[in-house]
């Protein structure tokens, strides 16, 4: 039999190439992902462990009558079946405002809510023994409509992101409602265009569901190992409603299969701690695919209103916007998705004089938080399409229209914040322009390479080629005053090895290699071991979001390293041990009324890219083929290039999603494509070849220069996506992801 | 559950009269989708991969016996490829080339989606569903098997043992709609033939009714045609697309299919 299997060969001993801040180093988990070798959360194993299961509403919004788990609790393998009465602590947690309950207490507020949580030997055991569990629900009316939420019955009564400094709006269901002016938002222009846009609500559609394990110490804590995005932060979140100090949770980071902002907030951390906990024993939590589309937030789909006036040479006098989020049943991000979506709704451009009003609201519908791009894909979409039709409307060249308007230093952002770093908006615009798309491809040809693809819909009957160019921004790092931090500890040995400890979550970015490369360069040795990333033995790194993760951890783990050579040479040598926070420059909210800076700033920096997209569109069926896509970006300075290229690919692969397939649908609350069969990602064949340029112009302020650079692609490119869709169908096409029907019916 | 493993036909037959609830698994590329969805709980599987009398095809007096057991990547094997063009260009639609290797005919058969992308070359070349069980053989033409969304005319003890058809030699294409490029449910999809030895045009569509729709026509209609395919659907709007743009979808495909196989 041995003799027909083909041998597998043995992998020739590979010497890690090690590298410095600036080379490409090929990623550490690259590899075994790659082999298959790769530890996810979900293959984590513990002796005698049980299994979790979570009960969850079928419906949109009902009040809970009765919960009855008398049969459950009797079932074979059945070692707990607990409900909100079981919660110890505080019975409510929340990324931002504690209002979403551990476990539904009297309402359900969304399909797939968690009502109840099962503890069983075997998985079907609990799935069994949750199914067992008699609930009695009384339906309620689901706000489905974001636009008609103000006008219904409060979800939140008690209004819980009311208070915190935030515009206090007395209208039903308002999760946060902002308003920049800035300048005389009455200012007239020669030229005047509006539109009305729409984004659907995307998934992040990471491939690792939500998995954990949670194991009690025998001391009345717990240790949550878990695929995150911020240890920390989970754990300040898990310690109150178990009852417990925080130094009686120790979260620590399990493989992570792709985050995108969908592992901000929790999953099965607090409900795997309360199994374990109440059973003493390991519990593992492993969502089903369909589960993990209602077991995390999804990308606020939007509704946004613009018009943009400009003088007949192009300059633009005054824009004004009004944005609509729907936030879903619980506020998770929701407060600062607004903010940011208003804060960059213009794009990279100069505006003396705008009105913005940008509002989120509760609904039924699932709930909506952090996606890569956080508010600015969305106002992004809208004002570059705006801004074409600028273009068209004065007959200047979309590009050439761009640079007369681009930001610049030394220019101020509509909240009044003056822009003091790096922010190469022409440059961008520039480089990307200059890019040069591969030339037509002629017919007959393979009809993979035609849109419908494997489909085999088309010889070139139909087919139209588009180019649509689009620039986007963002924020680098926290704002409007939440300052946080990063945390790196540094045990320098006596014979020049190191070990850095760094509570950084390794989600698939490369911020592994980043605290290596620093490390490397800061103490000029290859001899160094990362230790796990837990909250068990270092401070916390604040999360892996806002593009902030390279820029605070290369920060943190330079100065801990130039901490420990000094006090080692204070020392005369022998072994140290020190722990550095670093912080980037103090930001602060914005003014409620006026949207206007109260400080300095209430951005720590900014990031830009611009993109050239070409694409081929069946016009008959409404079929699409992204052909190339060609991208300069602002990254200050690339730690990894090689990563950095990774992420621009990644970021455009997401965008291409939401331009052209990607959507949660609902009906009435109810998500009905909770599935890879229904809600598709691009697959190869989808994904265009990427030209990238990366310019390099160092942020004053960031240690090495280095800017974050994962939302910036993910943001652009489904503006040139959609602009190149236009410009091979003529069509209007407002909203995002464009369907077939919209190009063809 | 209970996973069976009968090693030839009569096992897999004699399992299945025993127990008629069990449900049947080949590539298990649909079967294993239900389970994990838990949309289906059989009280056992019947796995049919170690049954050789499913596997591989022959040839009898001019007709091809395509076993059940024959997967998508084998069908695009230049020998059939050759004599069943529009289902070789079916199979390349479907999935991945993963799933290729494990999906069958039969299994497309036994799910009888309207979506299952091998159906619509089989109805254009009059196949044959060749079932059998303890108690028999039998054949149904594969319009009369295919009954309804996800419903075939198997009985609970039958198994489709193997697909007979006359190739037509004729010209013949296939296409799918999907909302990607590759790997998708068609939203729509049509297979076409022009047969001039019958004089006829032949088109079966799928996602656009409750089963597999035929639509035939003299060769002289072919101006008429795609609005008649278009106009035999019966789609209905759902997750993956509207009622509206498959009927339109239908008639471009069809005047793009005609155009392709009469040239």
């Amino acid at each position: 039999m041995s003799a027909t299997r083909p041998k597998i060969k043995a992998r020739p001993p590979t010497r890690p190439r090690l590298g410095k801040i600036g080379e490409s180093v090929p990623r550490s988990d690259g590899t075994p992902k790659v082999m298959g070798e790769f530890a996810y959360a979900s293959d984590l194993h513990a002796a005698d462990m049980l299994w979790g299961h979570t009960l969850r509403s079928p419906h949109a919004h009902a009040r809970i009558a009765e919960i009855d788990i008398s049969q459950a609790v009797g079932m074979p393998g059945v070692h707990a079946v607990l409900t909100h009465a079981d919660v110890p602590g505080r019975k409510t947690y929340g990324l931002e405002f504690t209002d979403q309950p551990v476990l539904a207490i009297d309402r359900v507020r969304y399909f797939g809510e968690p009502v109840a949580v099962v503890a069983a030997e075997h998985p079907e055991q609990a799935r069994r023994a949750a199914e067992a569990i008699r609930v009695v629900y009384e339906l309620l009316e689901p706000v489905a409509d974001p636009e008609r939420a103000t006008e219904m019955e409060p979800l939140h009564p008690d209004r819980p992101t009311m208070g915190h400094g935030y515009r206090d709006d007395p209208r039903s269901n308002v999760v946060r409602h902002m308003v920049i002016r800035h300048g005389d938002p009455e200012t007239a222009g020669d030229v005047t265009v509006d539109g009305v846009y729409e984004v659907g609500s995307q998934d992040q559609a990471f491939l690792g569901p939500e998995s954990g394990l949670a194991i009690p110490d025998g001391e009345g804590g717990v240790d949550i190992y878990v695929a995150t995005q911020w240890l920390h932060v989970d754990r300040d979140q898990v310690a109150p409603c178990l009852g417990l100090t925080v130094e009686q949770v120790r979260v620590h980071l399990a493989g992570v299969g792709g985050a995108f902002g969908g592992r901000e907030d929790l999953s099965m951390q607090i409900h795997g701690a309360l199994l374990a906990l109440h059973t003493n024993r390991p519990v593992k939590f492993v969502y089903n695919r369909e589960e993990s589309f209602t077991g995390h937030v999804h990308r606020h789909p939007a509704k946004i209103w613009c018009e943009h006036r400009a003088t007949r040479d192009g300059r633009i006098t005054c824009v004004r916007m009004r944005i609509l989020l729907d936030g879903g049943a619980y506020a998770s991000s929701s407060t600062t998705v607004t903010s940011n979506a208003a804060s960059f709704a213009l794009g990279p451009y100069r505006v003396d004089n705008a009105l913005i009003e940008s509002t989120s609201v509760y609904t039924n519908n699932p709930p909506c938080g952090a996606m890569r791009g956080f508010g600015a894909v969305q106002t992004c979409f809208a004002a570059e399409a705006q801004m074409d039709r600028l273009a068209a409307e004065l007959g200047i060249d979309p590009v050439e229209l761009r640079l007369l308007n681009a930001l610049a230093p030394g220019d101020y952002l509509p909240t009044g914040q003056l822009i003091d770093g790096a922010l190469p908006t022409a440059e961008v615009i520039r480089r990307a322009a200059a890019l040069e798309p591969p030339a037509p491809e002629g017919f007959p040809r393979d009809p993979i390479r035609l849109p419908g693809g494997a489909g085999n819909t088309t010889r070139g009957a139909g087919v139209h080629r588009g180019v649509g160019f689009a620039v986007g921004f963002k924020n680098i790092c926290y704002s409007e005053g939440f300052d946080d931090s990063c945390a790196a500890r540094v045990q320098l040995y006596a014979d020049g090895s190191a070990t850095v400890h760094c509570a950084a979550t390794e989600v698939g970015q490369g911020v592994t290699d980043v605290i290596l490369q620093v490390a490397r360069t800061e103490l000029g040795t290859d001899r160094i071991t990362l230790a796990p990333h837990t909250t068990a033995t270092v401070g916390s790194a604040g999360s892996a979001s806002a593009s902030r993760l390279t820029w605070m951890v290369s920060g943190a783990v330079r100065d801990a390293c130039r901490a420990a050579l000094e006090e080692q040479e204070r020392r005369e040598g022998g072994e140290v041990d020190v722990e550095r926070v670093h912080h980037h420059r103090p930001t602060t909210p914005l003014d409620p009324e006026t949207g206007q800076i109260t400080g300095e700033r209430a951005h720590v920096a900014l990031a830009v890219a611009a993109m050239r997209a070409v694409v081929e569109v069946d016009i008959d069926l409404g079929l699409t083929r992204v052909v190339w896509v060609g991208t300069a970006q602002d990254v200050g300075k690339a730690i990894n290039p090689q990563a950095v290229h990774g992420q621009i690919e990644g970021g455009t692969a997401q965008g291409l999603g939401l331009a052209l397939m990607e959507e949660i649908q609902t009906r009435d609350g109810r998500i009905v494509n909770a599935s890879f069969t229904d809600y598709l990602i691009p697959t190869a064949l989808d994904m265009p070849p990427v030209t990238v340029v990366l310019v390099e112009d160092p942020e004053p302020d960031a240690p090495y220069g280095a800017k974050g650079v994962g939302e910036p692609p993910a943001i652009v490119s489904v503006a040139a996506i959609a602009a190149a869709v236009r410009d091979a169908t003529g069509r209007a096409l407002t909203r995002v992801p464009i369907r077939a029907d919209d190009i063809c019916l | 559950m209970e996973v069976l493993t009968p090693r030839s036909l009569d096992d897999a037959l004699r399992l299945k009269a025993e127990l008629p609830a069990a449900r049947f698994v080949q590539g298990g590329t649909d079967v294993l989708v239900e389970l994990n969805f838990d949309r289906s709980r059989p009280a056992a599987l019947i796995n049919l991969n170690e049954v050789a009398e499913l596997r591989g095809f022959l040839r009898e007096n001019g007709a091809l016996v395509l076993g059940s057991g024959l997967t998508y990547a084998e069908l695009m094997q230049p020998e059939l490829a050759t004599a069943l063009p529009a289902l070789a260009e079916a199979s390349r639609t479907v999935g991945s080339p993963q799933i290729r290797n494990r999906g069958t005919i039969g299994g497309n058969l036994g799910t009888a989606s309207p979506a299952g992308d091998a159906l619509p070359p089989l109805l254009v070349e009059s196949a044959q569903v060749e079932i059998a069980s303890v108690r028999g053989r039998r054949a149904l033409p594969l319009a009369e098997f295919l009954v309804g969304p996800k419903r075939n005319a198997l009985e609970p003890d039958e198994l489709v043992v193997s697909i007979r058809i006359s190739p037509s030699g004729s010209r013949q294409t296939f296409m799918k709609v999907g909302p990607r490029n590759a790997m998708v449910i068609a939203v729509c999809s049509l297979a076409l033939s022009v047969d001039r030895e019958r004089g006829e045009l032949r088109a079966a569509f799928g996602s656009a009714g409750p089963v597999t729709g035929l639509v035939t026509a003299p060769l002289d209609e072919a101006e008429r045609f795609p609005a008649a395919v278009a106009a035999a659907a019966s789609p209905i709007d759902d997750v993956r697309g509207t009622a509206a743009y498959r009927r339109h979808a239908l008639r471009v495909l069809t005047g793009r299919a005609l155009e392709r196989c009469l040239a």
